[in-house]
Formats: C-alpha cells, sequence, structure tokens
C-alpha cells in the first residue's frame, strides 16, 4: 500500500517548496524590491533632536554683560506618572485653579500623549520656581523641572538697540536663508539681536536618537556617529558704556527725544537712548507674550528707536555743516560779517533772528555763537548761487553733496535693522515741492536748520564726530569685536570714511572755534566741564504736527550736537528732546552730564542736582503721558538689578 | 535489547539532530536579539529569569531532559501506548476548556503550581501518535470510506475542542494531518477540492455576492453547454452539475455572510479584511504593517544582529513569540531570512526522506505528521509576518519562544528519531 503511494512523496514536496517559494518572492518583494520600508523604520524609530548652543553674550566696553542668558525652568508633566500628588498645592503654587490644573493636564496628553513629557507651565518666574523647587518632592514623580535659558538684560537698558528674540515666523521659514530653523525656534527679532543672529546665535547641534514604540529615547543612535555638536554663540563687545547708557536713559524719563553718543576715533556708540523706553526684560522669556501688545500699542511708542528710526529738522545745530560748506567753497572768509539787524529780508519776507544788537554776525565765529539765523540762512545762498557752480540749481546740487558726504539723507549703515534715511534737499525733492521752479529763497531756512531738513539724531550725532575728526568719520556702530571670530563681518566699521578731507584745516578750526564760543559765552553755557573745552551747539527747532489734519505748530524742539575736547575728542554728542523749548533748557544739560561722565568718570558734586533735575523734569504733554502704560510696565522689576545699584553708585560717589 | 553494548547514540540521525540545534539556537539569538538593551546585564537576567530569551534557556534544558528520557525509551513504548496518549490529550482539552486560564482572548492555558501550559500544544503529539496507530493498525483499509472517517474524526474532535477554547489558530494546524492522509491514500480529489475549497472561500470574501452568484451561473451554463451529450446519455450528470452549482451559490450567499456573523469572532474578521486588503484601519493592520516594516527595512545584507531597530524597540508586537521572524529578517535581511528557510526546507525534506525508508507504516505515517505539522507552522507563521496570510498566533517550531511549543517540537522530532533509530525492527 504504502508503495502504491509512494509518488505522493513528490507531491508533498512539491507543495512545501511551492510554499517556501512563495514566502521567497514575497520577501524579495519586501526586502530587496520595495525601499519604502527602510524609510518608514526610520520614520518609527529614529528621533532627530536639535541641540541648542547657548546664545551669545553682549558686554559693554568694560566687559559687563548687558546681555546675557538666565537660567529659567519649565514645569515638565508627564501624564501618566501623575499619581498620588498634592495637586492643591501645586495649583496653589502656580496661581491656578483645579479646572485650570485639568484643563492643562489634557492638553499635555493631547499634545505629546500620556508617556511622554510636555510643558505644564512654561518659564517660571523666579520667586515661582524657588517654592517649586523646595516642594518638588511632593510633586514626583510626574512632574519635572526642566532648564530652559533665556535671554536677561541685567541692567535693564538698551531696548531698543540690543532688540528681542522671538519665534520665527512661517514667512521667514520657507526662505532659504533660514533653512537651519525649525519651527518654533528662536531667533533676534530686532536690534543686535536680529543684525547678529547668525554671530550670537552658534551651531546647532544634532543629535539621532533611536526612540521606542512609544516615542521615548532609548539612547544614541549608532552611538552618536550621525551627531554634530552644538557650538556655542560668539560674544559680542561693544563700544558702549552701560554707565552712560543708564543715566541717558534715565534722563530721558518722563521725555520724548533721544540721545545718540559716539567715539568719533572709531566710530564706536557710547550711548543711544530714544526716550521713552522700556526695560527690556519686559520682552524677555514668558514676559513676551504678556507685554509685547502693550508695548507695540503705547501712545509714546516705546518700541520706537528715536534715535535712528525719528527724523527732526535740525534747527540751530546745522549751522556749523553751512558754516564749512561756506567757507570750502570759497563764498565766505572766517572774518565774512552780515549786518543783521534782527532778520533777513533779502528773500522779499521778513524772517525773524533772535538777536537785534548790531555786529552779533560780525563774523563766523561771533554768528555762530550768537546763532544768528540771517547769517547762516545767507551764507546758504551764497553758497548755491555760487557762480563757480553755474547756477542755482547746480549750486544746490552741489551744496546737496556736501550734505550726502556728511552722512545725511542716506542710511548710515549702522549695525541695528530699520535705520531711516531722513530727507535733505537736493533738487529732486526741491522739484517736487515748488514744481520745478524755485531758486535760493525757496528753501533758505534750510541754512538755519529748518525747511526741508530731516536728520535722524544718529546722523547729527555723526557729523559732529566728522567736524570733531576734522573731515573723516567710521561707519557709527555698536559691536567693536566679537570673540573668536575671523571673519570680516566687522570689517566695514573699521574703515575711515575720509568724507570732507578737502575741507581745509583752517575752515574745521574756525568752525569749531565757532562752537567753542558757543560753550564759552554763547547759547550752551551750560555744557561747560571744568579743565575740557567743549565744542558744541544748541538749536531750537520749530517743527509741525499734523492735528486733526491740520498742520499746527508745536512746541519747539530742545537740541544739542557737541564733542569733547576740542582736541583730540572723545565723545561727539547729539540730544533731542522733543517738544521741551529751548536747546540751552534740556538738551544741554543732558549732553553735558553724559559727556563729563565719559570724560571724567564722574559727576562733580556742584553738578548733580542738574542731573538730578533732568531725571525728574517732565516734558512730556500731560495727555500722552495720561494714556501710557510705559511706566507702570517698567516699574516692574523682572531682573535688572544691575541697573539699579550701579545708578545708585553714580549718584552716591 | 542489547542497548547497553551499543554506543548511547547508535542510530540517532545527525543531520536531523544538527538542524534541531541549529534552529533553536537561532531561535534563541533572536529572542535575545528582541529583548537585549545596551547594558543589560546578560548574567544577572540569566539567573533571574527576567527575560524570555532567559527562560527559553531553561525551557531548552528542560526540553533536553525529555528529549534525552525520549531516547532511552523503548520505541515500542510509543506504539503500544499512542492511543493513550490520545486519550490523556482529549483529557487535558476538555480540562482546559472547563477551568482554562485567558492569555490574550483565548482560554487555552492550564496553570500547574505557577507554570502556565497550553495542551493544544501537546494535543499535537498525542494526535499524530494515534494516528499513526490507526493508519498501522492491521484492521484499518484507509482504501475504505469509514476508515477515512475515522481517521478524520481523530483529527477534527481535538480540532473541534481547540475552536472551542478560542484558539483558531492552533486548531488550524490540525489540517495539517489531511497531508499525512493524502499520503496513505486519501484521493487526490479531495486536496482539489480542498484547494477549490479555499478559493472558493477566499472570492466570497473579495467579490460581491450577487456578481459572484452570476459567474457561478454563468459556469453552470457553460459546463452543461459543453457536456450536454453526456448529459443525454447520463441524466445524473446534470443534477451533479446544479448541485455544484447550488451549494457554491449557497455558499457564497449564506454561509459566509453568516460565519462572519455569527461564527467568527469581530477581531479575526478584521484580521482577515485586512489581510484582504479590505481594511485600512491603522489600529488593525498595525501587527502586519509594523512587522513588514520590521522586515522590509532589513534589506538585502540586514542590519546587522543587534542593530534592528525595530524588533529592538517594541514596534513589533509579540516579537518573541509569533513575530520572531522580524528579527531573523530585520537584522540578517533577505540573505539571512533564504538561509532561515533553508535550513526549515532542509529538516522538512529529510524528515520525508526518514519518513520513506521507515519500514513500519506507524513510524512512516509518524514522521509524515511531524513534517505536515512543522510545515504548516511553518507557512502559516510566516506568511503571517509577511502580510500573506492573516495574523493567527501559532509559533514558528523551535524558534519562538514558548516552552509548551519547544517542549512539543522535541518530543515530535525526538520520538521520531527514537522511532527512525528502530526502524530495522517491525513495529505495529
Amino acid at each position: 500500500m504504502s508503495v502504491y503511494n509512494q509518488p505522493r512523496k513528490r507531491v508533498i514536496q512539491m507543495i512545501i517548496l511551492g510554499m517556501v517559494t512563495l514566502i521567497v518572492v514575497r520577501l524579495f518583494f519586501l526586502q530587496v524590491v520595495e525601499t519604502k520600508y527602510s524609510k518608514l523604520a526610520d520614520a518609527n524609530a529614529v528621533l532627530k533632536k536639535v541641540i541648542y548652543p547657548s546664545r551669545g553674550i553682549i558686554y559693554d566696553r568694560k566687559g559687563r554683560s548687558i546681555l546675557r542668558n538666565e537660567a529659567l525652568y519649565d514645569l515638565m508633566v508627564i501624564p501618566a506618572s501623575v499619581k498620588k500628588i498634592d495637586t492643591a498645592y501645586l495649583c496653589e503654587i502656580l496661581k491656578i485653579d483645579m479646572e485650570e490644573f485639568r484643563k492643562r493636564i489634557t492638553n499635555a496628553i493631547r499634545r505629546e500623549g500620556r508617556v511622554r513629557q510636555s510643558v505644564f507651565a512654561s518659564l517660571l518666574p523666579p520667586e515661582t520656581y524657588g517654592k517649586l523647587q523646595e516642594s518638588m518632592y511632593l510633586f514626583q514623580p510626574g512632574f519635572e523641572l526642566l532648564l530652559r535659558p533665556v535671554r536677561s538684560y541685567p541692567y535693564g537698558a538698551g531696548a531698543n538697540f540690543l532688540g528681542y528674540i522671538g519665534e520665527i515666523n512661517t514667512e521667514q521659514l520657507k526662505k532659504p536663508a533660514y533653512s537651519a530653523y525649525q519651527q518654533g525656534d528662536y531667533m533676534g527679532i530686532t536690534g543686535l539681536e536680529n543684525t547678529y543672529e547668525s554671530t550670537l546665535m552658534g551651531q546647532r547641534g544634532i543629535q539621532y536618537l533611536v526612540k521606542d514604540n512609544l516615542n521615548r529615547p532609548q539612547g544614541p543612535l549608532e552611538n552618536g556617529e550621525f551627531d554634530t555638536i552644538a557650538i556655542a554663540g560668539k560674544n559680542l563687545r561693544l563700544a558702549l558704556d552701560v554707565e552712560l547708557q543708564i543715566l541717558g536713559e534715565q534722563m530721558m524719563k518722563g521725555k520724548v527725544g533721544s540721545i545718540v553718543a559716539i567715539d568719533p576715533a572709531t566710530g564706536g556708540i557710547l550711548a543711544m537712548v530714544s526716550g521713552p523706553t522700556f526695560d527690556p526684560n519686559l520682552l524677555s522669556g514668558s514676559y513676551k507674550a504678556l507685554n509685547l501688545g502693550k508695548l507695540m500699542v503705547d501712545t509714546t511708542s516705546p518700541m520706537l528707536n528715536r534715535a535712528i528710526q525719528a527724523s527732526y529738522a535740525p534747527g540751530s545745530t546745522f549751522k556749523p555743516v553751512t558754516g564749512l560748506i561756506a567757507l570750502d567753497e570759497g563764498v565766505i572768509t572766517p572774518a565774512f560779517g552780515y549786518p543783521c539787524a534782527g532778520g533777513y529780508a533779502q528773500c522779499g519776507r521778513f524772517i525773524a533772528c533772535t538777536h537785534k544788537n548790531p555786529g552779533h554776525a560780525s563774523s563766523l565765529r561771533v554768528a555762530m555763537a550768537n546763532s544768528c539765523n540771517s547769517y547762516f540762512m545767507h551764507l546758504y545762498r551764497l553758497s548755491v548761487d555760487n557762480n563757480k557752480w553755474g547756477g542755482t540749481m547746480k549750486g544746490q546740487v552741489k551744496w546737496t553733496e556736501y550734505l550726502s558726504n556728511m552722512g545725511f539723507g542716506h542710511r548710515l549703515g549702522i549695525d541695528i535693522p530699520n535705520e531711516k534715511p531722513g530727507v535733505i534737499p537736493d533738487t529732486a525733492r526741491m522739484n517736487r515741492r515748488y514744481t520745478g521752479r524755485w531758486n535760493s529763497c525757496s528753501e533758505v531756512y534750510v541754512g538755519m536748520g529748518q525747511g526741508l531738513l530731516d536728520l535722524t539724531p544718529l546722523q547729527l550725532a555723526n557729523a559732529m564726530c566728522i567736524i570733531a575728526n576734522r573731515g573723516s568719520y567710521y561707519i557709527p556702530h555698536f559691536v567693536e569685536s566679537i570673540d573668536t571670530d575671523k571673519s570680516d563681518l566687522l570689517k566695514k566699521y573699521k574703515e575711515k570714511h575720509d568724507v570732507a578731507a578737502h575741507i581745509s584745516a583752517e575752515a574745521f578750526s574756525q568752525v569749531i572755534l565757532g562752537m567753542e564760543d558757543v560753550v564759552v559765552q554763547g547759547t550752551a553755557r551750560g555744557a561747560q566741564i571744568e579743565g575740557i573745552a567743549v565744542c558744541g551747539k544748541t538749536g531750537t527747532a520749530e517743527n509741525y504736527a499734523r492735528v486733526n489734519g491740520v498742520m499746527t505748530k508745536q512746541p519747539n524742539h530742545s537740541l544739542f550736537v557737541g564733542f569733547a575736547p576740542k582736541d583730540n575728542p572723545k565723545i561727539a554728542i547729539a540730544v533731542i528732546v522733543e517738544n521741551a523749548g529751548f536747546g540751552a533748557t534740556y538738551a544741554v544739560p543732558i549732553a553735558s552730564i553724559l559727556m563729563e561722565k565719559y570724560l571724567t568718570d564722574t559727576i562733580s558734586v556742584k553738578r548733580r542736582p542738574i542731573l538730578q533735575r533732568m531725571m525728574e523734569t517732565v516734558t512730556m504733554s500731560a495727555p500722552m503721558r495720561a494714556k501710557s502704560k510705559v511706566d507702570s510696565l517698567n516699574s516692574v522689576s523682572y531682573t535688572a538689578t544691575a541697573g539699579e545699584e550701579l545708578l545708585k553708585k553714580i549718584l552716591s560717589n | 535489547m542489547n542497548r547497553s553494548q551499543a554506543k548511547l547514540t547508535a542510530g540517532i540521525d545527525w543531520p536531523i539532530f544538527g538542524l534541531y540545534f541549529a534552529l533553536v539556537a537561532i531561535g534563541l539569538m533572536a529572542i535575545f536579539a528582541a529583548e537585549y538593551r545596551e547594558g543589560d546585564d546578560v548574567i544577572r537576567n540569566l539567573l533571574s529569569q527576567n527575560k524570555n530569551w532567559a527562560r527559553q534557556v531553561l525551557w531548552l534544558g528542560v526540553s533536553m531532559v525529555l528529549a534525552t528520557g525520549i531516547w532511552l525509551t523503548d520505541s515500542k513504548f510509543f506504539t503500544a501506548t499512542a492511543n493513550l496518549w490520545y486519550a490523556f490529550g482529549m483529557l487535558l482539552l476538555l480540562i482546559v476548556l472547563a477551568v482554562g486560564t485567558g492569555v490574550k482572548g483565548s482560554n487555552s492555558w492550564l496553570e500547574l503550581g505557577g507554570f502556565r501550559f497550553q495542551p493544544a500544544e501537546l494535543t499535537k503529539l498525542c494526535t499524530n501518535l494515534a494516528l499513526a496507530k490507526y493508519l498501522s493498525s492491521m484492521e484499518t483499509d484507509f482504501s475504505k470510506m469509514r476508515s477515512r472517517l475515522i481517521a478524520a474524526a481523530m483529527v477534527l474532535i481535538p480540532c473541534a475542542i481547540i475552536i472551542l477554547q478560542d484558539e483558531t489558530g492552533l486548531a488550524l494546524v490540525y489540517f495539517c494531518f489531511f497531508l499525512v492522509m493524502f499520503r496513505e491514500g486519501l484521493p487526490a480529489a479531495l486536496l482539489v477540492i480542498a484547494f477549490s475549497g479555499i478559493i472558493l472561500v477566499l472570492s466570497a470574501l473579495l467579490v460581491d455576492k450577487y456578481i459572484l452568484l452570476y459567474i457561478f451561473t454563468g459556469i453552470a451554463a457553460l459546463v452543461i453547454y459543453f457536456s450536454r451529450r453526456e448529459i443525454r446519455r447520463k441524466k445524473t450528470r446534470l443534477a451533479y452539475i446544479l448541485s455544484i452549482w447550488a451549494f457554491c451559490s449557497a455558499f457564497v450567499l449564506f454561509i459566509v455572510p453568516f460565519a462572519f456573523t455569527k461564527v467568527l469572532k469581530d477581531y479575526q474578521v478584521r484580521r482577515i479584511e485586512v489581510m484582504l486588503g479590505k481594511e485600512n484601519d491603522p489600529k488593525a493592520t498595525y501587527n502586519t504593517r509594523q512587522s513588514m516594516i520590521a522586515i522590509g527595512s532589513g534589506g538585502f545584507w540586514g542590519k546587522g544582529y543587534l542593530k534592528g531597530t525595530q524588533t529592538r524597540f517594541d514596534f513589533v508586537p509579540e516579537q518573541s513569540t509569533d513575530f520572531i521572524f522580524c528579527t531573523i529578517g530585520e537584522d540578517f535581511g533577505f540573505i539571512g531570512s533564504i538561509i532561515f528557510l533553508g535550513l526549515y526546507v532542509a529538516l522538512l525534506f529529510r524528515i520525508i526522506f526518514i519518513a520513506e525508508r521507515q519500514r513500519s507504516t506507524f513510524s512512516r505515517v509518524y514522521a509524515y505528521g511531524v513534517a505536515s505539522i512543522i510545515f504548516f507552522h511553518l507557512a502559516i507563521n510566516i506568511s503571517m509576518t509577511i502580510g500573506l496570510a492573516p495574523v493567527i498566533g501559532i509559533p514558528l517550531p523551535l524558534v519562538s519562544y514558548g516552552g509548551s511549543s519547544l517542549m512539543t517540537f522535541t518530543m515530535l522530532i525526538f520520538i521520531m528519531l527514537r522511532l527512525d533509530a528502530d526502524r530495522q525492527m517491525v513495529l505495529r
């Protein structure tokens, strides 16, 4: 019987081979032909973790860190592990109710699932963190504190130029320049944080981790063979003197305006104040969400960096420039005098001057010291009507070329974003305003710094550098050096720009002598500092604003520009206090205090009352101030204690 | 009997012996790979028995004791006690049915002093022995319908009890004995009918029942048309064709829907639908998909031993038991899988070779039984891991983690080796 059925052995063998062949064909398809499975396996099991380097620190000229990283903590939760904890006490510490607690747990589960960690409360305020840390054992397992470095501004100063960081937005993410970023990454939004983003950011590391079926990391992939190490961001060293910055910000309290102080020898910015300003810590970490909106809509526009984003008629502070141009064009000699009898009438209308006494404009020096309007309007006309150029139009082209060389009417290229170019009366603008028909009388006011002329405080301070340097300047900049940096990022700030070298030393010295007279015996006597030759020029600029649709004259801006010492200048400064009246009233003392502090490293006892007064006076209009919330926001001190201590020290010693 | 004078290992079939150990070793390696995490203290794990692989080592030890015991037993013992084994096995199954412990949706486990045991595994051996005994007995004439029905009943009784225990997968394995019966003279037509039956079931699942009805009617009409002459000669032929048509139609229209709604469990229906590609629910397809990802990601050469990310980090469920092949597929790739399957084919062919050299029917039927059981397990298990079959929870012989399974297959193989060693004796 068995012999009879023996061929069936073959059938059974065939069935076995057939089945195995089917399996092998299927395996061939799965393992060799189809490639998607290895990708799916990686998607399953490989976790790409970005390691964030610590962001670069920003130091002032004396190595004081004005922007650094502070360790704040997030409270993390693993919902599955939350068991038998003192929920009520946790809620009490976090100042939330049970409903909120449950909502956050539900959110956490929805975001990351039950077994993975997710944020329960982010960037805890220090006092909350302190309480939590003490009693953390009550909430474990399940809750854990996770370190989250945030930016902190220990001096609470420099908000407008330091800038803040925020999450990258979706439009930026689409651009190739931001290919290294991921959704949710932080980047510099404004100020130095933005300009030096790539330097400060450092280099991100990527760690590949193997994860299990619940997405829990299990360890490095291939012993970290494919990982890249995070490289910390580079530190910036600024020309800024934080003491000057704090003093400036204190004196601009309750005022609208700005201060720019530059070291003429390097172009390094010593202080840049925009008033009113805010404590930059208001925009750090979790506080940003709380405060950014309020600051943005505030009536006083504290987010606006007036030093580079606002432009003003320079008023009389422009007169040294007018004088220089006239001297260089050869239309006058230093001894040129103008018989001003209280006004300028050569343009068919009478434009009043502040002085009537004869001889108040008997020479350039005298006219400068007395700030004679007629004199400088006349110089402007002489310059543009100069026969040498062949017509007013060409004279105006030449004249505005001088202005352009002085850094007016275009962006200087400072290393923070959003600089405004300002306005100069070039022929294109003149043609537009006067529909092609104009002469030297049309905008004769520009000779005295009014009319079709708008300069940023930065441009004014830079013009002072040019005069102080007798014809050259460096592009104003904050960053003097970058630690361990070999790139030529700062190259353009190390180049000297000889823009007015053709102007003779004699012309400069005459203008400078005039500016010295302004301080010694003229309108800026308040700027005198014992033992130091200060040169300067005040300005009281008329200005108009559209009120209910009508251009209405506003209270004058108070201006001062200057530099010191006269020989080998160390500081050039421009101060503008909006709608505050005479230049001598506010701009001069503010500038003077700063120059004294910078040059002598102290403020003499007899001048301290001036500082005190400046810090206390309010020039801002009452309605504006009433609506503004800046002061109340600033009064909440988060971490800016170093600034207060420094100020106390300056005021006491 | 002069066993004592002969060498202890005299008559042992070394190829089978070697293949047995090769597969068990691969199994241990694979279970180890599925569980091992870097930094694990291997010795401590082994001593504390807190890992599957460590327990499998223990089970291997127990299996070796069993194997030695079997090897030292007179082969007559197995022929003599075959029916006793069967009775004992059925008793165990019934006990389990009454007091069984549930593990993962089935009630097939017996708990004995801390150890869990699945009698459905052991009864394969019992059934195999009893079937061999029955087919080799003098009274049995397998060309008679009565004998065939008795043999079928011997197989289907444990099968039915196991289905009642909700272990459909294990029950399926009992159909492997029809392969043995085929070897012993079951008509080839039955094989064809079984094959057609499978096709019928599949088409009933895949194609709309009314379309199938049209197709059946069309085929019947064509058959009647082409065999009209024969029908004219023999009227019964028409009735024959019509009854087949009626059966097929009724099967599609009533039996399959009834089976799906009343007999099969929800998860079983879903698994079948997943396998057929009718269901795309990610939860239902999870096991198969993860298993295919693991095997597919192994590629041609594999990721290397202990380098598989899918199997090591628990993406594949049941990865040391039913889905153990994933570890091999992922770590050793296509090449490794082929070598692995080659070992099985070698084992199966060697068993068939041994079967055919037996002088006694008992030994031959028994050996074919061993081959068939292993083949069914292999085919169903691996097909399941690569998406060719629905998820059916049966282990891969000698390789999957599990004491019952390892011991049963050890006993199956070593009884066969004992019988083979004594093949010169005429056994009944």
